[in-house]
């Protein structure tokens, strides 16, 4: 079959799919960042094209009013705020328990890692509800713990298993090697071990990150305030300075910057995952 | 090291009441076929294996219980286990830093230990970069960097091409002899073994078969399995009818020299053995009869050439056998124990690179039977040794 299809036609075959690809994912964010230039009168008069009709577009004016919004820079600074709290606590509680799975024999071990899957598999809603009674009754409601430990009892997990996965694939070698050097067992596992395991921890940043920041359903049911709100529940509360008519274009620009730090953390930590690190610590 | 006992979590006994004194500056090597548990008897030693019974002693101290890092010895592991995230410099200097050495000291150690090995031009390159002899010498500038009492090598050089293996054990050899450091050393390869150590540790199964130095080893093997692991071609064995001086080979009969019959007939009376039994003859104590000038010792006889392999120094001939039931279950087992393919049962023979034998001839062969061992069977023993 593939013998028989003529190089170019598969070649172009792939670009053709490429593009299609593309263009499925980016259309909405394409059209986001298009409605964001746009002023809000040609929105309100409708203005269908892609690009604004001459006299529509607003330039920066959208971004500059929502970021002079307090309600909007608050909500930013909740949503990094907690989003980094709960992603460093994942990650590093993960990083603990993981290496004890992968590396010692304990009883409960497989129940331990069964648990965390089954915590991950729960539906985030069916929490919702007990959560709201028991935050109001302890004090953690519209606060930021409030947020961070919902947040963390559904990324350790998946932290778990992928630091267990990292950890199981250094030889055990690495670290009976510096035993032997002198170093303790705390020093092996911080000077050697998690070293060997930081695409690992990485990527369970990066992914605990997402899902902190992403989230929506804990954010607009578990708080009532600027307190805590972080930011794709602060944007559903977003009015704007005319409550009748919504903002369209003042969200689309507020919903382009909130995406801004989830793009600068990928492209720092991405570099930190690079594949193979491992490669030359062993044979010939 | 006292009667040393490891058993694993299954109850198999990986090393079997294993008693090694290594003295101060020997070089005493540990060698076996593979899973004979040389590498858990070092990592006991190194303290990375829990003792199951018996006493480690280091310096006159019993260090069972210690953490690797109390016993101040140092191991080049099979696989190096270099630190890839760290550069071949900041590998080295790894032990000293975790020893809180100053940074002026650390560097001197480093530089000297790197010129030693010739790795100067290399320090600042990660493992990752390096071929696999330049990462075999950063292990083991790991190892010498720190004043350990003992280095600990596990088979360093398996990993290696077969040049690069030759180079390395010279320079393992010159090194071990110029630091004058004890050393044991864990390898599967006889070569090894024979070239490098003071004294050689022969294991199977976990049980110590004899331990001696290589020439001892080579020339008074204590039973089948040293006589066949020792040596390359390896020993060959045939089964053997002895009455009196006169030992019934399938080529036809030899006289053995009248001290080694009687040495025989004592053990075979001692330990109570009939029967067949084998003998065991190295390739070299045999020699094509017409190109022996003048008249020595020993005996000969006649058999069929099967394949002469001419090698220029010398020639290999294969002369095949039929043997009796009984004997080949006994060497079929040996070669098992020894990793070895399936025996033919053929002799090789070691001519003299002048000899005019080919295949197909039958060839007067001379044997020295001075030279030629006994062993009981049943038990493996050879009744050759005193
Ligand atoms: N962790 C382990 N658990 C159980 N058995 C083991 C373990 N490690 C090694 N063994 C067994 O112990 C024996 C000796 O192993 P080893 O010392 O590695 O042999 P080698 O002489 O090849 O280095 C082998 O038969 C192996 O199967
Ligand atoms: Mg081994």
């Amino acid at each position: 079959m593939a013998a028989t299809t003529p190089n170019w036609l598969r070649r172009s075959g792939t670009a053709l799919g490429c593009v299609l690809i593309l263009a499925w994912c980016l259309l909405p964010v394409v059209w986001i960042i298009s409605l964001s230039f746009k002023s809000q009168i040609a929105i309100t008069n409708g203005s269908p094209g892609f690009f604004p009709a001459s006299g529509d577009f607003a330039g920066w004016a959208n971004y500059r009013d929502v970021w002079d919004n307090d309600q909007f820079r608050r909500a930013i600074f909740n949503s990094i705020g907690i989003s980094l709290i709960a992603t460093l606590l994942s990650v590093a509680i993960a990083t603990l328990a993981a290496y004890a799975i992968a590396r010692l024999e304990f009883r409960g071990k497989k129940l331990v890692l069964s648990m965390a899957l089954a915590f991950a598999m729960f539906p985030v809603v069916s929490l919702v509800g007990p959560l709201f009674d028991m935050w109001r009754t302890i004090g953690l409601y519209d606060s930021w713990p409030g947020l961070i430990i919902p947040y963390m009892s559904f990324t350790l997990p998946l932290a778990i298993w992928t630091l267990s996965a990292f950890f199981r694939e250094i030889p055990w070698e690495m670290e009976q090697a510096a035993q032997v050097d002198g170093a303790t067992s705390w020093q092996a596992f911080r000077r050697v071990i998690v070293p060997l395991a930081a695409p690992g921890v990485f990527t369970a940043a990066i992914l605990t990150f997402f899902f902190a920041w992403n989230d929506f359903v804990f954010g607009i049911s578990l708080t009532s305030t600027e307190n805590a709100r972080p930011i794709p529940a602060s944007l559903s509360f977003f009015v704007g300075s005319d409550p009748f008519n919504r903002p369209a274009s003042l969200l689309a620009a507020g919903a382009v910057i909130s995406t801004i730090p989830i793009i600068v953390i990928v492209l720092l930590f991405q570099r930190k995952i690079v594949a193979g690190l491992t490669s030359g610590a062993v044979k010939g | 090291m006292k009667n040393i006992v490891k058993k694993y979590g299954d109850g198999f006994p990986a090393v079997n009441d294993v008693s090694i004194d290594v003295a101060d500056g020997e070089f005493v090597i540990l060698v076996g076929p593979s899973g004979c548990g040389k590498s858990t008897l070092l990592r006991m030693i190194v303290g990375l294996e829990d003792i199951t019974s018996g006493d480690m002693v280091i310096g006159g101290k019993r260090v069972n219980d210690l953490a690797p890092r109390d016993r101040n010895l140092a191991m080049v592991f099979q696989n190096y286990a270099l630190y890839p995230h760290l550069t071949v410099y900041e590998n080295i200097a790894f032990p000293l830093r975790l020893a809180k050495v100053d940074d002026a000291t650390v560097d001197a150690k480093v530089r000297e230990a790197s010129k030693t090995l010739e790795l100067d031009e290399h320090l600042d390159r990660k493992p990752g970069n390096l071929s696999g002899g330049q990462r075999q010498r950063v292990a083991m500038g790991r190892a010498i960097v720190r004043d350990a009492d003992a280095f600990l090598f596990d088979e360093p050089l398996s990993n290696l091409d077969a040049k690069l293996r030759g180079q390395m054990r010279t320079e393992i050899a010159r090194l071990q002899k110029r630091l004058g450091i004890t050393t044991v050393y864990v390898t599967h390869d006889q070569t090894e073994a024979m070239t490098l150590g003071d004294r050689v540790a022969v294991l199977k199964r976990g049980v110590l078969q004899q331990l001696a130095t290589p020439r001892e080893l080579y020339e008074k093997p204590v039973n089948l399995f040293v006589a066949g692991f020792i040596g390359s071609p390896p020993m060959n064995f045939l089964p053997a009818t002895v009455e009196g001086p006169t030992v019934t080979l399938p080529f036809g009969t030899v006289q053995l020299p009248e001290e080694r019959a009687r040495m025989v007939a004592d053990a075979v009376e001692r330990l109570g053995v009939s029967g067949p039994l084998i003998a065991g003859i190295r390739p070299e104590h045999f020699e094509d009869a017409s190109v022996l000038d003048t008249e020595r010792g020993g005996s000969t006889f006649r058999a069929q050439v099967d394949v002469v392999e001419w090698l220029g120094n010398q020639a290999y001939a294969y002369l095949p056998f039929e043997a009796p039931d009984e004997v080949t279950e006994q060497l079929a087992q040996l070669e098992r124990d020894l990793d070895g393919e399936s025996l033919r049962t053929q002799v090789v023979v070691s001519l003299d690179a002048s000899s005019g034998v080919t295949a197909g001839d039958e060839a007067e062969i001379w044997i020295d039977t001075s030279s030629m061992h006994l062993f009981d069977p049943a038990s493996g023993a050879n009744l050759t040794v005193g």
